[in-house]
């Protein structure tokens, strides 16, 4: 599904300034990752420059979708071909319902894949079910986007947007982060009804907690812009207990030229 | 042609309407003295107190100066360069009686614009009157609203047909030397529409008026008047186009509203001018006077704009609320790009009791251009319980464009309540960003920020162009985020 290549990436505005520095990871169809490490270990920036902001310049390496570069690609392109992201801090668009910018997303990616699109009556139909994915009211759809949203019914409406648009692959920035145990539990049950054999679902995430309802197949820990260590869920419980600084040593060992 | 893809056409797609007609005009020299003014009154054969009209609003204009505080650039046009009168030559001196009697080649022009003027690709449930430079061409459906006791026709044929209405109101909202653009008007008027609705009576059609710039060396004065009396209502739309012209062209309007009691009048504007090219060349002046008088307890009037062309717009749609329990309601949008020039508000004038006020005001500006809101709240000592709330917002798109916000609020009475608030915003690569990945290409991502924006003041515009304005506001700022 998703190839990341030996991936560099700098902030566009400061070439000095190197994030990811040789990324390697394959997630393959249908399968659930996770991502972990501490603050400033570049799993956000990651997720960003698959989807395609514009503010980091990829400067060595790849990122092959189903087997083709989209690097080239604006962000709009790689999401027709299936790629979402469920934002750290999901953005605020007043004035503009949920159920407008959906229906508009949904279409334009239904077009781009030769698939049909909704009347606004089958759209209707097909949203309201697609509330029960994540527990959300219909007044939600007549809400402006994220406008005066609590941070948890930001990071809900993050998923209910990822279980209408369906996408192949999805990466969640930090969705757990800000929610209480019964929002997380919500969220976590609508990933799970989402992600099936076809689908795929990268986690980046802070805390194990979130895998306790969601298992990955896969857990990799990224420390200083490279993925230093992959391994199953019981990795993630040993962060858990014994924090990061075991693997920082394995960190220091990569950079010396052998493999993580 | 649908009534939708009609106003599609009217208001879609880049600016489309640059075009030129080519009809042959009669003679009529350059310039501005008394000779012509009473020259413009006696091809349009009118009787001695509307000649004497003119002249008294030209003595005054003589003495006034172009007002410098607005907050644009331009050079001051050449007054005597201007052509005040441009009228296409026909065989048959009256108001054509059917279509036979207009140019084919104006016809035409309509029917690109998405104004069919023949019968029966009229649009459905609209009212036309369509006005060619200083000339009404052609109004639809007279008949229609004659029936309801209506009176919509062009000015210069209410001054024939309806002097006694047109005396009494004229010049008696925006006074002949109101200011230096009014006085200009008042003296050199051209065509514009008449509206008169009886009492107790809802007008049963959209009126509108669309107005054409064609000829390159006149300017465009056109002069509307709406009478709404007790118990009536009316809804009246214009839109404006004008050809690509390298040349700035003179557009300098007066609009006129008397609400009597009871009475509502709705007046809706997509401004859609030729704004010149990036480089700021060419492009209309739109230096306006719009002013509706609430002379009747509990009457309303209500001004919404979307204001999308010309190179400079100079406009401050008021009200004066005189009757008590009267409101008054400006909604607008206002957009620029590229060079473009606003400096666009209103007045709203408390005078009598629990009269109430509000004001919307969306200001998006793009490119190098620069938008500005300018507006007054002024409250008399006799209106009790008055009630003003004000809201305008910026959004800038891009880091070369400026807006500015100038509200007065001058309040002479203790009982009074005024509430303004202000907001500026940038639209953000982060939401553009964000609607990118939901798969909007990034025009589609501006479209929609903006229309959000914009979104309690379209709400306000008659369905049908609420859609299309919609649309234009895209269109206008394809592109604008480089």
């Amino acid at each position: 599904m998703l190839e990341v290549k030996d991936l560099h990436v700098c902030v566009e505005e400061d070439p000095s300034e190197k994030i990811l520095k040789g990324v390697n990871l394959t997630i393959g169809k249908g399968e659930i990752h996770a991502i972990m490490g501490p603050n400033g270990s570049g799993k956000s920036t990651l997720s960003k420059v698959v989807a395609g902001h514009e503010a980091y310049e990829v400067t060595q390496g790849d990122i092959l979708f189903e087997g083709e570069s989209i690097l080239d690609l604006d962000p709009d392109e790689r999401a027709h071909k299936g790629l979402f992201l469920a934002f750290q801090y999901p953005v605020e668009v007043p004035g503009v319902t949920n159920k407008t910018l959906l229906r508009q997303a949904y279409n334009t990616i239904a077009k781009e894949q030769g698939r049909e699109e909704l009347d606004p009556i089958e759209f209707e139909d097909y949203i309201n079910e697609r509330l029960n994915v994540v527990d959300m009211k219909p007044e939600f759809l007549d809400r402006s986007v994220n406008a005066g949203f609590s941070g948890g019914e930001k990071k809900r409406n993050e998923i209910f947007q990822m279980a209408v648009l369906n996408p192949k692959l999805s990466f969640l920035d930090e969705t757990d982060s800000g929610l209480d145990i019964d929002a997380l539990k919500i969220v976590a049950n609508g990933i799970n009804q989402i992600a099936d054999e076809e689908k795929s679902v990268v986690m980046v995430t802070h805390y194990q907690r979130i895998l306790d309802y969601i298992q990955p197949d896969h857990v990799h820990v990224m420390l200083d812009g490279k993925v230093v260590k992959s391994g199953d869920k019981d990795l993630a419980l040993k962060l858990e207990e014994q924090g990061y600084d075991w693997l920082t040593d394995l960190a220091s060992v990569s950079v010396n030229g052998e493999q993580n | 042609m649908s009534e939708t893809e009609a106003l599609e056409s009217m208001v879609g797609g880049e600016y489309k309407y640059g075009f030129t007609t080519d009809v042959e005009y009669e003679d009529f020299p350059t310039g501005i003295n008394e000779d012509i003014i009473r020259e413009i009154s006696r091809r349009k054969n009118e009787p001695e107190w509307v000649t004497e009209f003119r002249l008294e609003a030209f003595e005054k204009w003589k003495q006034m100066e172009e007002p410098d505080w607005p907050n644009v650039e331009y050079e001051t046009p050449d007054f005597d360069k201007v052509q005040y009168y441009s009228a296409t030559k026909k065989k048959n001196k009256n108001k054509p009686e059917s279509l036979d009697d207009v140019d084919p080649e104006i016809i035409e022009t309509y029917k690109k614009l998405g104004i069919p003027l023949e019968e029966q690709k009229q649009l459905q449930g609209i009212a036309v009157d369509a006005v060619f430079d200083s000339e009404s061409i052609f109004t639809t459906f007279k008949e229609k609203l004659a029936e309801a006791g209506v009176i919509f026709c062009s000015i210069s044929e209410a001054i024939q047909d309806h002097p006694e209405l047109v005396k009494e109101y004229l010049g008696s909202v925006v006074p002949k030397g109101d200011n230096f653009y009014a006085a200009l008007n008042s003296a050199v008027f051209s065509d514009g529409s008449f509206v008169y609705v009886p009492k107790d009576t809802v007008c049963p059609m959209e009126l509108s008026t669309y107005f054409r710039i064609n000829n390159m060396q006149s300017g465009q004065f056109e002069r509307t008047l709406i009478i709404c009396e007790d118990n009536s209502q009316v809804s009246y739309l214009e839109g404006c186009t004008a050809p690509m012209f390298q040349e700035n062209q003179l557009h300098a309007a007066v609009v006129e509203l008397v609400a009597l009691e009871n009475a509502e009048i709705k007046y809706s504007t997509i401004q859609n001018w030729y704004s010149g090219d990036e480089e700021g060349q060419g492009g209309i002046f739109n230096f306006v006077t719009k002013r509706g008088h609430c002379r009747g307890d509990n009457s309303k009037i209500s001004w919404t704009q979307v204001e999308t062309g010309s190179a400079i717009t100079w406009k401050y749609p008021s009200v004066i609320m005189q009757g008590d329990g009267s409101i008054g309601e400006f909604f607008s949008v206002a957009v620029t790009n590229n060079r473009q020039q606003a400096d666009t508000g209103t007045k709203m004038i408390h005078v009598g009791k629990n009269t109430k006020s509000t004001i919307i005001s969306k200001g998006i500006s793009a490119g190098k251009s620069n938008n500005s809101y300018r507006g007054q709240v002024k409250i008399s000592p006799r209106a009790d319980g008055a009630q003003n709330y004000s809201v305008c917002d910026s959004m800038l798109i891009g880091q070369t464009c400026g807006a500015h916000t100038f509200p007065y609020i001058e309040s002479a009475n203790p009982t009074a309540k005024v509430e303004h608030e202000a907001s500026t915003s940038r639209v953000g690569e982060d939401q553009i960003f964000y609607l990118q990945q939901r798969g909007m290409d990034e025009d589609d991502a501006i479209s929609l920020i903006v229309n959000g924006f914009c979104k309690e003041v379209l709400k306000e515009l008659p369905m049908e162009f609420a859609v299309e304005a919609d649309k234009l506001l895209g269109i206008k700022l394809e592109g604008s985020v480089g």
